[in-house]
């Protein structure tokens, strides 16, 4: 080995470990940014020491993607919170797209002469990097409201599927046993982009936590695949790094829904569906100064945010009104469901974003003993997450499904747009309730007038 | 479970994979030393990652995602080799698959360190309002 290979080498080591603590530094908030800083600077050393390879010759090309990647880079880096679940999908598909590029480079270079281990590396990195590609650039449209959120269903979908399914594997297979011919290998990639596309379009907008996650794990294991191509540890392991925390995040936001990761890809839920719930009664609907009488003499007051929040931008609102309750000596609390919103701790990152200290956010297990103490519980543009027919009716279509348990404070008042069904179209016998009170109107202009009705309180 | 990397079972494998690099087409014995990392990475992986509280959920996925723009590496090698017969096509692809990383590798830091900026303990957000 020359000199050069050795640094190399080191770098790559320290890379490795530096990304390691970086997570690790993400247990605790505290320690989150120093992780971030050194992960970021195993990154750095990883990027200079590969410039110093042996087999580099003409930095043109190089610099060109270095300058462009980062006047791209930059500017997203700097999107408003709300945009976050659709730039992080944006970001997957880049990251796959790198992936897949650096294996279709890889076949184009050395051909047929890669070995048949290799070979079988690099169409798993290729097909995994090509389906995440379209798939997320899907799920960033839905996310973006270019498409429509709804799932997209069409008759013998599944058997399409299948079908497609099948001529990819086949196509991966036959090349595998002969590298040689291209033609299999451009099938096989071409197949991955269609069937990235037939993923996420039946997927529903509710879901894309879970969409969210199983892409990121997808984009790292293609990572992780380019790895055992190149024979490089560090890109082996910083691609399990994220494979694994995709993975996770995906049974976390699973186990959240009660339902299973083959239900959330191929159960088209969120399609019309005949409600099985018949709810008697009707919704009360309760004044603005009733509702700030409510909160201005209660001790303890829960805010309960869903996607609802961010659509009206309702965060910093509903921190000025946490605000004004706290200097009344109110405790106030915020509860977040771990679906709520589009993407994993999506709410957490609002709530964060308009100055809310984290000792305030409440998970779901830590704030369901405290609801019957609870004097008022807000809830904000939230729906099936506290829907009480998810524990009480065997039948629902969300049976099973944890909920925070606001039917149990002293007082729900919800936060509602309208009257219409929530996106998945479920009932949802909380607002017919008599504890419930329903406050119609966009999130944002009810909290502000609930700020300005307290203080006259 | 962290000082598994560091075992020298690990140590070795990478060892074997480092002289392996040398060969074009894959040997058992570097395939092997793969294999050992990208299961002590997946062991390391799921201790570490399941002590990240949900609170911290999406910087998460920002940080990996970004950390996995590592692909970077890959793609540069590629965009700055010299290749008899495929030099151009080759250099194209290697140049848009470092755009692409990059992309992931700047943007994604920086939005995780302007999240994770946000989430402050109580006291320190006191003073930051009275301002």
């Amino acid at each position: 080995m020359s000199h050069a290979q050795y640094f190399l080498e080191a770098t790559y080591l320290i890379a490795s470990c530096l990304f390691v603590l970086g997570l690790k530094g993400l247990s605790h908030p505290d320690t989150a940014r120093r992780g971030m800083i050194m992960a970021a600077a195993g990154m750095a050393a990883a990027v200079l020491g590969t410039l110093f390879h042996p087999d580099i010759h003409n930095y043109i090309y190089i610099a060109i993607g270095l300058i462009l990647g980062s006047s791209i880079g930059i500017p997203m880096a700097m999107v408003p919170m709300t945009a976050m679940p659709q730039r992080t999908a944006l970001s997957h598909a880049f990251g796959a797209l790198a992936a897949s590029m650096v294996g279709i480079a890889e076949y184009v270079i050395h051909g047929s002469n890669l070995g048949p281990v290799k070979v079988g590396a690099l169409g798993l990195e290729v097909m995994l990097g090509s389906l995440t590609v379209t798939g997320s650039l899907i799920a960033a449209a839905k996310l973006q409201e270019l498409m429509r959120g709804t799932p997209i269903m069409f008759k013998g979908q599944q058997i399409f599927n299948l079908l497609l399914f099948i001529v990819m594997i086949g196509s991966f297979i036959t090349w595998i046993v002969n590298p040689a011919a291209q033609m299999f290998f451009y099938t096989m990639v071409g197949c991955a982009f269609v069937f990235g596309i037939m993923l996420v379009i039946p997927i529903g907008a509710a879901d894309m936590p879970v969409v969210m996650s199983l892409l990121n794990s997808y984009a790292g294991l293609s990572s992780a695949a380019t790895g055992f191509v190149l024979g490089n540890n560090v890109l082996i392991i910083a691609g399990t790094l994220d494979g694994f925390s995709g993975f996770i995040l995906s049974i976390l936001m699973c186990k959240a829904m009660n339902r299973s990761i083959t239900n959330v890809l191929f159960g088209g839920f969120g399609a019309p569906v005949t409600a099985e719930t018949t709810v008697s009664g009707s919704m009360r609907e309760v004044g603005l100064d009733d509702v700030a009488v409510q909160l201005a003499y209660a001790n303890q007051v829960v805010f309960v945010p869903g996607y609802g929040m961010a659509t009206a931008q309702a965060q910093h609102a509903c921190r000025e009104l946490g605000n004004i309750l706290e200097e009344r000596g109110i405790s106030v609390k915020y509860a977040i469901h771990p679906v709520a919103g589009r993407m994993p701790g999506h709410m957490n990152v609002l709530l964060a974003e308009a100055n809310v200290p984290y000792s305030s956010l409440y998970e779901m297990e830590q704030i369901n003993p405290e609801m019957p103490a609870t004097d008022v519980a807000v809830v904000i543009g939230a729906n099936d997450v506290v829907n009480p027919d998810a524990r009480d009716n065997p039948k629902s279509l969300i049976a099973g499904m944890p909920i925070i348990e606001v039917d149990k404070a002293k007082s729900v008042v919800v936060l509602k747009r309208g009257k219409g069904k929530g996106f998945s179209g479920l009932e949802n016998p909380l607002f017919f309730k008599p504890v419930t009170g329903m406050l119609y109107g966009d999130a944002k202009t009810s909290l502000t007038n609930l700020v300005q009705a307290v203080q006259k309180v | 479970m962290e000082h598994l990397l560091f075992h020298p079972v690990g140590f070795i494998a990478a060892l074997a994979l480092i002289e392996g690099n040398k060969e074009l087409s894959f040997n058992p014995a570097v395939l092997i030393a793969s294999l050992y990392v990208f299961a002590l990475a997946a062991f390391l992986g799921y201790q570490v990652i399941s002590r990240v509280p949900p609170l911290l959920h999406t910087p998460l996925m920002s940080a990996t995602n970004a950390i996995s723009g590592i692909s970077l590496i890959g793609s540069i090698v590629i965009a700055g080799s010299h290749y008899d017969q495929h030099q151009m096509l080759a250099s194209i692809l290697g140049c848009a698959a470092v755009t692409s990383a990059m992309i992931n590798v700047t943007g994604g830091f920086l939005i995780t360190d302007r999240m994770l900026k946000m989430f402050r303990k109580k006291e320190a957000v006191k003073p930051e309002e009275k301002k």
